[in-house]
């Protein structure tokens, strides 16, 4: 089905009353049944709704945080450093239209409008995890669509490595980046086996609405085993690679931030314990747990990296 | 009104309130009060907010000095003690904050974190360096250490050195904002090297009249 991202029209709006009540009910059911992963669920985005499947199998059975949380406190340079500016600053960002350039080791390669690449695709919604590398951790339900399945019409040859994911540079529309925290523009990458893992999510909704500005609309990466940083937001480029890309953090500070920060209680940032996570909406005094190794997915992905070691390839 | 009952009734009151104005707010903004939020991550913004309001203030404590010297108003000394005194209350608060709030009071992680953390061995090292001045802050303990009071109390400035290193080292990648406090410090603190040795504009008459020190 066609995924298109119109513009919401007045009759469109639910009435806040009919809101609330559904409010109620959802909980009602949540104090009823605490920690099943209930389906469609729904936030009060203004954002427009976009059509998915829920994923129970790859999703994780704890209860989301609340939308507020998810878009209000989000690092996200590009519209500053502080956790609260991306919300404030990113009505500057326009998501569409959009176009994203594909380039590199692949057989199809140009520049695509988003809405076309996204035609025909089903979307899903996976509640993961999230995991920042500075300690605090999510649960979050994403929209979008397997990675290795966009990837795949791409049709990337035998040399292509590494995948190589860009963020929009504009200062116009980014405001945060008139100022050189990080080298512009952002890029992450992965190595195309772990692109292709069907846990690497290609994000382009949240909570069942279109992704909020400062989450990283239109169209971002989620890749829920590793650090946030590695999840790239507001994608204008993807390029096939045959070297290990240059990424952000990692050309920033080089001993700070690994390649893979795949997340590991046992491998410590030099300045602070990775040892435990803080959960962003806990209560005080309960906030804190054990950090689990490649943040809880370690049966679905250890395996892609069997043999290396993970304390030299942080 | 005298200028002591200036001081007495009016200033120190309003200074006393203003320095209580942003723990007031972290209190609001805690149990929602006045529309006041502390945002998705409570624990975070308190530690934070308290550690700048603490640097603040040991910063507008070293600030006395060169302001009652370069003003020429001998009686900004006054209201030196209640800035130093919230300027240690708010490192404290800081530091409970985070043994009670962020390490959600496991010993173990505290006791290593102080260890492999230079940053944490900073702040806790300035901490503890500030405990022997709030302690001798009381006029009997001036009058009883006499000159030794101003040796000791010299040890504001390896705190406030250490206490904007401590912030240096903790942030992530934005190095303007400690860059900012190093610069204001590093004026405060020049503005005593050149007192000391030099610049007999600096030396100026109004403040050795009732200074009962160089510090
Ligand atoms: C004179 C003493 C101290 C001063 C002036 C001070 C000041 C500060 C400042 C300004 C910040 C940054 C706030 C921000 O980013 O907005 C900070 C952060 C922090 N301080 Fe302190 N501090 C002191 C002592 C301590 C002590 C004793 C500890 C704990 C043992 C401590 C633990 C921390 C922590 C954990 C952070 C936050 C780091 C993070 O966000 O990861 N501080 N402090």
């Amino acid at each position: 089905m066609p995924v298109r991202f119109p513009t919401i029209r007045p009759s469109e709006i639910t009435p806040e009353s009919v809101y609330l009540s559904r409010r109620a009910l959802l909980a009602g059911v949540l104090a009823g049944a605490a920690s099943t992963a209930l389906p469609a669920l729904e936030a009060p985005s203004p954002l427009p709704k976009l059509p998915y499947q829920p994923n129970a199998q790859l999703s994780v059975s704890e209860a989301p945080n609340k939308y507020d949380e998810i878009t209000q406190y989000n690092n996200f340079y590009e519209f500053g450093v502080d956790k609260a500016d991306p919300a404030a600053n990113a009505h500057t960002l326009r998501p569409r239209p959009w176009s994203v350039a594909v380039q590199g080791e692949a057989d199809v390669t140009g520049t695509f409008n988003l809405e076309d690449l996204l035609k025909g695709q089903a979307l899903e919604e996976r509640i993961y995890r999230f995991r920042c590398v500075e300690t605090w951790a999510m649960v979050i339900p994403w929209i979008g669509l397997p990675l290795a399945q966009l990837l795949a019409r791409f049709k990337p040859n035998s040399r292509a490595k590494y995948v190589e994911f860009t963020t929009l540079q504009d200062p116009q529309q980014m405001p945060g980046q008139r100022s050189r925290v990080l080298e512009w523009p952002y890029v992450e990458g992965l190595r195309i086996d772990e692109a292709m893992h069907p846990l690497a999510l290609m994000v382009v909704g949240l909570y069942g609405h279109v992704l909020p500005n400062q989450n990283g609309a239109p169209l971002r990466l989620i890749v829920p085993w590793k650090y946030g940083f590695k999840s790239v937001k507001s994608i204008v480029k993807i390029r096939f690679t045959a070297t290990q890309p240059r990424t952000a953090w990692n050309v920033a500070a080089p001993n700070e931030y690994g390649f893979y920060a795949n997340v590991n209680p046992a491998v410590d940032h030099p300045r602070w314990s990775q040892a435990t996570e803080r959960r962003i909406g806990a209560p005080f005094l309960a906030a804190r747990r054990p950090t689990l190794p490649f943040n809880g997915y370690a049966t679905q992905v250890a395996g892609l990296y069997a043999g290396m070691d993970l304390r030299r390839n942080f | 009104m005298t200028v002591t009952q200036r001081y007495r009734y009016i200033y120190k009151p309003v200074i006393f309130v203003l320095s209580l104005m942003p723990l007031l707010w972290l209190a609001c903004g805690l149990f929602g009060w006045l529309g006041a939020s502390l945002g998705a991550d409570p624990v975070k913004k308190l530690e934070h907010e308290l550690g700048k309001t603490a640097l603040n203030l040991l910063l507008l404590t070293l600030a006395v000095t060169p302001l009652r010297l370069l003003l020429g108003n001998p009686h900004l000394l006054r209201v030196r003690r209640m800035l130093g005194l919230f300027a240690f209350s708010y490192v404290l608060l800081h530091f409970t904050v985070y043994v009670v709030l962020d390490l959600e009071l496991n010993w173990r992680a505290v006791g290593s974190e102080i260890v492999k953390r230079p940053y944490i061995t900073l702040g806790l090292l300035a901490l503890l360096l500030l405990v022997p001045l709030a302690v001798t802050s009381t006029q009997r303990m001036m009058r009883r250490l006499g000159r030794r009071w101003h040796s000791l109390h010299r040890l504001i400035y390896p705190i406030a050195i250490l206490g904007v290193w401590h912030f240096y080292w903790q942030v992530k990648r934005d190095v303007r904002e400690p860059l900012l406090y190093a610069a204001i410090l590093a004026a405060l603190l020049l503005f005593r090297v050149l007192r000391r040795y030099g610049r007999p504009a600096l030396t100026s008459k109004s403040g050795s009249a009732t200074a009962p020190g160089r510090t």
